[in-house]
């Protein structure tokens, strides 16, 4: 177990640091002038010089790359439309995705796990029919049009829940709804999978042999052993839903790290463009860490498995 | 039965997709910049079967060559990232070794970047088009096709066929092009299904944001346009979605066929 975590471990800071010189070449991918493009046509006489100075970029390559990270560590980067370190523009719309997307999460895990789990239990019977075909919706529908039709619904014709921005719980519904589909529908059909493969085990039947009570042989035996799968899956679609949350977060006018993104491309606000990826990026990576560990932890075969 | 009449169903779903996207300049009732500003807005009518947009360009015509874009971007991704997923892939299985290790390092790191994110990052720093948008998307592409050609790669060069062919002294290009290819196109096809549907939808989603294309009409910018007119004009939202998400579910069902298809095959063959 020691040395699957050490490797596991071990093998996240590379990952990282490659993510990281992705980023930084990014600005040097953009064709011409990156100042000019930054600036564009409405740039006032050695404004391109000081941007170009403040980004470095009029230092050799080698020494743009220790800058880079120097500036990344310190928390020096700073925003070029906020005028203010891009990590202070960044955190408080961290927490506002990470709000999103542990809602969606919550969402998706309430509705797609029973249903997986029934649909499992009665297969072939009308509730399995509509699992089915609720999960391959799911997988399906773009967010950029269910978002919308959730508000042509519940915002305009019933008037029951806010069209957009952040505030109390009723704001979270339609955003959480529309980010958390996807991964209902994944979920139901992996559960339902999951399931389908303990019902089929011959330890089952022995717990029944023994006389235990068919909810016993389900909940205590059946759904514990098909939980392993399912919480993975759970794991690694939550830094899903927090690298996948822009169009939501587009939609709903809701202020998280994603949209930010989405207006510094616009803005041409290049720094922030490298903050919001990188911030996003590690966050994927970390829960992805987070989930192997535990998935680690939960089940003996992949520790014992990789320690062989 | 019910099995075979979906999938006709599907196909036929795909079919009409391509035939818009293929004769949209001759089915298409009016051109996609054609203005009717009086217009602007209207609902669905008998001349304009889907209504129009705020300057009063007909939906219906723009959907047409949306698809054509939508299909576009998507053949190109999953082709170009099929492509250099496979000779990835198959290289890395076939040789094994350093080279295999390093393949697979390289591609450990790619899957731990977000998809989406990075093709955002690199039309944001390229700037928008359809170019640009085939190019981002297949950057991340051929990761997975990668992985899954070398995993089936290993499978099939412990095969006896495989073994024979070796010990007959066919050459590493003769094995994989004559032998691997065909053994391992199956699971790349239904791959490609999945595929096809994950490109149609980040088109849009890109487009949607304003990344896409920005001179040809697409699903994702005729929903994003829309969503500026959600009270007076819903049908402009309602009907691109509608068609990106019949897109998406017939890919989706395709590659469910096929998977279940080729499994079948494998029991048979097994017997």
């Amino acid at each position: 177990m020691r040395s699957y975590l050490l490797r596991r471990l071990l093998w996240f800071f590379p990952v990282l640091l490659g993510v990281s010189l992705l980023v930084f070449f990014f600005i040097h991918m953009i064709p011409g002038d990156p100042v000019s493009v930054m600036l564009g046509e409405a740039a006032r006489p050695g404004q391109a010089e000081a941007l170009r100075h403040r980004l470095h970029l009029d230092q050799p390559l080698y020494v743009q790359l220790a800058l880079f990270f120097s500036d990344l560590v310190r928390g020096k980067m700073v925003s070029i439309f906020f005028a203010q370190p891009v990590f202070e523009v960044i955190v408080p719309r961290l927490s506002a995705t990470l709000e999103l997307a542990f809602c969606s999460m919550l969402l998706a895990v309430l509705i797609a796990l029973p249903l997986g789990i029934v649909s499992a239990l009665k297969k072939n019977s009308r509730v399995d029919f509509f699992s089915r075909v609720f999960s391959l919706a799911g997988v399906s529908v773009p967010n950029f049009w269910l978002g919308p039709l959730l508000i042509i619904f519940f915002s305009i014709i019933l008037g029951w829940l806010p069209v957009s921005g952040r505030g109390g719980l009723s704001h979270l519904v339609l955003p959480s709804l529309t980010l958390g589909m996807a991964m209902a529908g994944l979920l139901s059909r992996i559960s339902r999978a999951s399931m389908l493969e303990v019902l089929a085990a011959p330890y089952l039947m022995s717990g029944r042999a023994r006389g235990l009570s068919e909810w016993s042989v389900i909940l205590r035996h059946a759904l514990r052993n098909a939980l392993i799968p399912i919480l993975t899956v759970i794991g690694l679609q939550f830094g899903g839903l927090l690298s996948g949350a822009f169009i939501t977060e587009t939609i709903f006018a809701w202020p998280g790290i994603g949209r930010l993104l989405i207006n510094a491309v616009f803005t041409r606000d290049f720094p922030l463009v490298q903050a919001c990826v990188l911030v996003i990026a590690a966050s994927y990576l970390t829960v992805n860490l987070l989930v192997d560990l535990c998935y680690a932890w939960v089940d003996a075969r992949v520790r014992l498995g990789r320690e062989r | 039965m019910r099995q075979r009449l979906a999938l006709g169903l599907v196909i036929l779903v795909i079919a009409l997709f391509c035939a818009a996207a293929i004769f949209a300049g001759k089915i298409a009732p009016f051109a996609p910049e054609d203005q009717e500003l009086c217009a602007g807005l209207a609902g669905p009518s008998h001349w304009h079967w889907l209504g129009q947009d705020k300057l009063g360009r007909d939906v219906f015509s723009r959907m047409l060559y949306g698809a054509r874009v939508s299909l576009l971007v998507g053949v190109s991704v999953v082709l170009i990232s099929a492509l250099v997923g496979f000779w990835v892939g198959a290289l890395a299985g076939a040789l094994g070794g350093m080279v295999d290790q390093l393949i697979m390092r390289v591609i450990d790191l790619l899957m731990a970047f977000p998809g989406i994110l990075l093709a955002i990052a690199l039309v944001a720093v390229l700037g928008p088009g359809l170019g640009n948008v085939i190019l981002a998307l297949s950057v991340l592409g051929w990761v997975g096709y990668a992985r899954l050609v070398r995993a089936q790669v290993l499978v099939e060069r412990e095969k006896a066929y495989f073994e024979s062919a070796r010990a007959l002294g066919a050459g590493r290009l003769r094995l994989i092009f004559r032998h691997l290819a065909p053994n391992v196109s199956g699971p790349v096809l239904v791959q490609a299904s999945f595929g096809l549907a994950g490109a149609v939808l980040s088109e849009a989603s890109l487009s949607f944001l304003g990344l896409g294309s920005q001179k040809m009409p697409s699903f994702g910018s005729l929903l994003s346009h829309g969503i500026n007119f959600l009270r007076t004009a819903p049908h402009l939202t309602i009907f691109p979605g509608l068609a990106v998400f019949l897109l998406v579910v017939s890919f989706n069902l395709l590659g469910d066929f096929l998977g279940d298809y080729l499994r079948v095959e494998d029991k048979g063959r097994g017997r």
